[in-house]
């Protein structure tokens, strides 16, 4: 196979990753949604912990978007 | 015309500072940006803390309220003990929030897109994790690596998953921030280039205002990515210096 068809392949796949990372992004905001709106008085609190969750979960999604850069303009 | 998304990010030397074998050294754009954020956090704080008010003015109020939420965080995740590392905490925290911040105006160059200079800071932070972590408990600093309360035939395999656990903290620190940085330019880049070939098309620039509008919104995301990122990279050194302060689970 031509290798910069390769990479460009390579790259598509790559971005497959960012599913599980939406999915886990999504996870994170809708657990804290429904424990905030159970208990709304201790959410504040708690939103350092949110916004520390979302980065590392959005951080996977990133990696795998990292590969996909790499593959395109690097390699 | 082909669109070059990753020509914002190369490296030009302003001012060759000689050589030393293979190695050159020169004052580089990277380097005049970081002398540039230095002077920017310097030039803010000293001038919030220059009128030494009771009741603080604008100034004054927002840098005491940036110190104050970097204090509860590190107070938060490393305890009393962590108070001794605030400054490098918050010399972190401030030179990563400045750097990404700078970034964002455009023609200007994302000193943290560079690998180099976020795996620079996250292998510092781990090598001050060991050293602190070793000088301060010897040898009981291993301690991290075997948690309380797992049965005994497991334990081989639990030391060899903390231990790789432990090692991939200073990669995840670094590329995390490299990888956000980098892709979020990339991306800014390339929308803002459909703006153009867009305008160039003849009748297709009747649309050119929708990736213009993707652009404003993509600037905005940027933007609280950066300090998210900032403020992600802080609290996650107060978490690993947690874990040279106090290795027992």
């Amino acid at each position: 196979m031509d290798p910069v068809a390769a990479k460009f392949i390579g790259a598509g796949l790559a971005c497959l990753g960012m599913g599980g990372a939406a999915i886990g992004v999504g996870s994170v905001f809708g657990q804290f949604l429904s424990g905030a709106l159970r208990n709304p008085s201790a959410a504040d609190g708690q939103q350092g912990r949110l916004f520390l969750g979302f980065a590392l979960a959005e951080a996977f999604g990133i990696f795998s978007l990292l590969i996909a850069l790499l593959l395109l303009f690097v390699l | 015309m082909k669109i070059n998304p990753i020509e914002q990010f190369d490296i030009s030397a302003l001012m060759s500072l000689g050589s030393l074998g293979n190695y050159h050294f020169a004052f580089t754009n990277s380097s005049a940006y970081m002398v540039l954020c230095f002077a920017i956090i310097a030039l803010v704080t000293l001038l919030a803390v220059r009128g030494d008010n009771l009741v603080p003015g604008r100034l004054q109020s927002a840098v005491e309220a940036i110190y104050e939420f970097m204090v509860d965080t590190v107070r938060q995740s490393a305890g009393e003990e962590g108070m001794k590392f605030f400054p490098f905490v918050f010399s972190i925290f401030a030179f990563v929030l400045v750097c990404n911040l700078i970034g964002l105006v455009p023609y200007s160059f994302s000193i943290t897109s560079h690998i180099i200079i976020t795996a620079s800071l996250a292998i510092l932070v781990f090598v001050i994790v060991i050293g602190y972590g070793f000088w301060k408990n010897g040898l009981g600093f291993l301690q991290l690596f075997a948690p309380s309360g797992v049965p005994g035939w497991l334990m081989p395999l639990i030391v060899v998953i903390e231990i790789i656990s432990f090692l991939s903290r200073p990669l995840s620190l670094s590329v995390r921030l490299f990888a956000n940085m980098l892709a979020g330019h990339m991306a800014l880049s390339i929308i803002a280039s459909f703006v153009a070939i867009l305008l160039g098309a003849g009748l297709w620039a009747i649309l050119a205002p929708l990736p213009l509008a993707m652009t404003v919104a993509l600037v905005a995301l940027e933007a609280l990515v950066a300090v998210l990122q900032a403020y992600v990279f802080a609290i996650l050194t107060c978490i690993y210096l947690n874990d040279a302060l106090h290795p027992h689970h």
